[in-house]
């Protein structure tokens, strides 16, 4: 009964069968270039009509007219702006993201060091939210209408309804300023910075395969909090979302029929309605991850943690070309790859999607 | 590990479910560490020849010595940096600087009348922004190996084209372009001829009290105390300053007592910290100033008699007195007041009648409609807001429009503002510094694009100024001198594009244990060396 229970197909990115693997494997490299050359051409674009100008980005507003020329020169700016954008994407082609005016490093350098601390806030904080919002959904729709079903509805709106720069700031005043319990701004405390040789740019991992251990302890306690605010949003979401598949599924007459031979309830709510809200989950959490690593700007700021997501608008106060074409890159990298795991995950979970 | 991963799951399912969680240790400053929270965003550069935000100034006035220095314990009085001692010619043309003996670099190189020559020649040579500093005294890239040169092992002489006053000269040399920098050091790291430009963005080469030892863009930057400093090695070993963008992070991190020191607090947060016993708010006047400008190439605001009018339609004292206080105080003349050569007259206070009776002398007595374009970042958007009240007293209608500084900077810079509300701080300390940004304009027209000029920006030129401003430039007589400045100053206040409004004054809040951190007028005259806890 199960297996004849329509699961929803929600990306409708099913793969004919028959496509062979270098078939596949050609086509998903020509979606990514395609990807790629768009939003280049598009952040490219937007970036030369937004009323910013990058070079007193470089030379301040004071610089006389002279150097202020020579600098436009330098950064073919009085070329046009096809030559400019093709010009970037032979430098790209290298593998030469170019060098920030913002931080006057190659652009590859800088995502190398924020984009693992964004990974890093993002992963606690998706991981969090769906090992408490899946539960939370799915108990709120066995028990709907209950205290149980009222409870997590509220979680659920307060997570949505809460601004994060906010609930940074209050989880600050309690969790940091009054009782103590975790660390303040900042990923790590200074006095630790340059310790660890960074391997994978995050001070978690870092830190426990150099066994610094005072210093993972230290890195887990800036973490905590930060990771909990972008948790709760995650985890109102991701419960509010698979209350409603479940409440769906729940409605279903293979329900029913299955209650009505005698299957036990946890096996009817596990194995028979929740298998088939997988899909939709799956979907769901993807997005809400790919969404984090594009920077949460607000909590990075609040808590002064060096991420994508602050490092991509600073750039776009500075019109630091360089840098918000390597950032968009990363983004769309991101979705992209979280994109094809999740087309995976839809084969584990459905075979009709093999 | 498995201990590590219990608390770590523990302390995260306790904190999400604002329950309770495991104390954890907060650790405060080390003692002999330095620690401040502050915005560096503004950071781009550490090359002494390219350096123009504030925190660069500051930082790079911490790890370079200058040829000439306004030291902490007495910031009046110009003295030797790396000069012991100098001579002026009688023609005033040429000034011959004898080296201090023994002084060393971070570096453990010795420095030398060739690194100081070689560090001025590479300004020029490399002509970033803060060229003109220097290059003003007819210093071109092709002659100023010729005029900045080597007497000897011991003496540098350095000549000037124009005829300016030698003390203007010193006074220059104190700037961040004449920090000297250690020629073989950075020449180690020369690529394609670039005179070490790009190792020297993120790297450091000087003879100052701390030696740079890391900046992370957005993150923090990092001193090491020198030992052979030439004043004795400085009382904290090591300086951080962390990028904290958010003021009200940066009130938790010093009342926690995680940083010595918060420096981008808001009057509100201020007056939140007073009580706190162990910590202390310290204000310090600078030489930045608030002020409204007027383009003249407008067809009202150019009108005689309506740029006065809005000198009176300003709430100078209100808005010291409330979302300004003790960040600003009133200051209506375009050099910083407490310096040499300061005006401190204040002629203006709101006087809506005098206003609308100059506008009505104008043919605007119904007021008129206009932009006041200012930065997003506060406090301009208040300090327009009062304006926008005051204005409306005299049937004047202000909208106000904010951007980034990025995007209001080319708009000023090629004469797209009506009014702009802006601030200005001086390059160095002389008033020639300001003089020759807000009165002295040679070339109004369009296409001169004097864009670095404040009274060329707003097309405003005067003859009598111009000349007024050039011969105090020139002048000799140290007293004279002063007295034209006031003069130049007084004549401004009335005839000006210009509504001089306020002077900052920097607070910071300490630990109270934190003493001798001495912020001077200039942006970037800020001193770790003394700081002790």
């Amino acid at each position: 009964m199960v297996d004849a229970t329509p699961a929803v197909s929600v990306s409708g990115r099913s793969r004919p069968f028959g496509l062979g693997l270098l078939g596949s494997v050609a086509g998903v490299a020509f979606t990514l270039a395609l990807t790629f050359l768009g939003l280049t051409a598009i952040t490219f674009v937007i970036a030369r009509v937004m009323p910013v100008d990058p070079v007193l980005a470089i030379v301040g507003d004071r610089a006389a007219q002279d150097v202020y020329d020579q600098v436009y020169r330098q950064l073919g700016l009085d070329q046009p702006l096809y030559t400019q954008y093709l010009r970037y994407l032979g430098q790209l082609a290298q593998g030469d993201l170019g060098v920030s005016i913002m931080t006057a490093q190659p652009v590859m350098a800088d995502l190398l060091r924020f984009f693992p601390a964004t990974l890093e806030l993002a992963s606690v904080a998706t991981l969090a939210g769906v090992l408490l919002g899946v539960p939370m959904g799915v108990l709120a729709a066995v028990k709907r209408g209950r205290w149980p079903d009222h409870l997590v509805r509220m979680v659920g709106l307060f997570g949505y309804s809460v601004p994060v720069f906010w609930l940074g700031m209050v989880g600050l005043l309690i969790f940091y300023a009054k009782l103590g319990w975790v660390a303040g701004p900042g990923r790590i405390d200074v006095f630790y910075d340059g310790i660890v040789e960074p391997v994978t740019g995050s001070i978690l991992v870092d830190a426990a395969l150099a066994g610094e251990w005072e210093i993972f302890d230290n890195a887990v306690s800036h973490l905590v909090l930060p990771a909990s605010i972008l948790a709760t949003y995650t985890l109102a979401y991701i419960a509010r979302m698979t209350r409603s598949f479940m409440l769906d599924q729940l409605s279903q007459e293979y329900v029913l029929t299955a209650r009505v031979k005698g299957v036990s309830e946890k096996w009817v709510i596990w194995r028979h309605a929740f298998r088939n809200v997988l899909v939709q989950l799956i979907t769901i959490i993807g997005l809400t991850y790919a969404s984090l690593l594009e920077g949460s700007v607000l909590t990075e700021t609040v808590f002064a943690w060096p991420g994508i997501g602050q490092y991509i608008t600073a750039s776009l106060f500075k019109n630091d070309m360089n840098a918000v074409i390597g950032g968009t890159i990363v983004v769309g990298v991101c979705f992209v790859g979280i994109n094809m795991l999740s087309d995976l995950l839809y084969r584990m979970v459905d075979p009709r999607a093999r | 590990m498995k201990i590590r991963l219990r608390r770590f799951l523990f302390a995260f399912a306790s904190i999400a479910a604002l329950g309770a969680g495991p104390g954890t240790a907060v650790s405060a400053t080390p003692a002999n560490t330095f620690v401040m929270a502050k915005d560096i965003a503004d950071i781009i550069t550490m090359d002494p020849a390219e350096v123009f935000e504030l925190t660069t100034g500051e930082l790079i006035a911490n790890i370079y010595d200058r040829i000439m220095m306004f030291e902490p314990e007495k910031l009046t009085e110009l003295v030797g940096g790396v000069a012991e001692s100098w001579e002026v010619s009688d023609d005033g043309r040429t000034i011959v600087f004898r080296i201090r003996p023994g002084l060393k670099f971070h570096s453990g190189n010795p420095v030398t009348p060739e690194d100081v020559a070689w560090s001025l020649q590479r300004v020029v040579k490399l002509n970033k922004t803060p060229a003109f500093i220097i290059s003003q005294f007819g210093w071109k890239p092709d002659n100023v190996d010729d005029l900045v040169k080597v007497v000897d092992d011991e003496r540098v002489s350095v000549t000037i084209v124009e005829d300016f006053s030698p003390g203007l000269v010193l006074n220059a040399l104190s700037a961040g372009v004449a920090s000297v920098v250690d020629k073989k050091l950075v020449m180690e790291h020369e690529q394609n001829g670039d005179m070490g430009y790009e190792w020297l963005k993120s790297n450091s080469a000087g003879s100052g009290p701390f030696r740079l030892t890391s900046w992370k863009a957005n993150e923090l930057v990092s001193m090491e105390a020198f030992a052979g400093y030439r004043h004795g090695a400085p009382a904290m070993a090591r300086i951080i300053v962390r990028h904290v963008p958010e003021p009200s992070a940066q009130r938790l991190l010093v009342e926690k007592g995680d940083v010595d020191m918060a420096r981008n607090l808001t009057p509100d947060q201020i007056k939140g910290v007073v009580g706190n016993t162990d910590l202390a708010v310290d204000g310090y006047p600078k030489g930045t100033l608030v002020y409204m400008a007027a383009n003249m190439a407008h067809p009202v605001l150019g009108k005689a008699g309506v740029t006065e009018a809005l000198r009176n339609l300003v709430d100078y004292e209100g808005m010291t007195g409330s979302l300004l206080a003790g960040q600003f105080v009133v200051h209506q003349a375009f050099w910083p007041g407490g310096l040499w050569g300061a005006l401190e007259e204040k002629p203006f206070s709101v006087d809506v009648d005098k206003a609308k009776a100059l506008l009505a002398d104008a043919g605007h007595g119904d007021g008129f409609s206009v932009r006041i374009e200012t930065l997003s970042n506060a406090p301009f958007p208040e300090i327009a807001q009062s304006i926008q009240a005051t204005l409306a007293q005299a049937g004047i209608k202000a909208e106000i429009l904010t951007f980034e500084g990025s995007a209001l900077w080319p708009k000023y810079r090629a004469r797209k503002h009506e009014l702009i509300l802006a601030r200005w701080s001086p390059d160095y300390v002389d008033p020639h510094s300001n003089a020759d940004a807000f009165a002295h304009n040679p070339d109004n027209r369009l296409e001169a694009k004097l864009t670095g000029v404040l009274a060329w920006r707003n097309a405003w030129a005067d003859d009598e100024t111009n000349a007024l401003a050039v011969q105090a430039r020139n002048e000799l007589d140290l007293a004279k001198r002063e007295g034209l400045y006031l003069e130049l100053q007084r004549r401004l206040q009335h005839m000006g594009p210009y509504v001089i409004m306020f002077q900052q004054n920097e607070q910071v809040v300490r630990q109270k244990n934190v003493n001798g951190f001495v912020s001077g007028s200039n942006f970037d005259q800020v001193y770790y060396r003394n700081v002790t806890k």
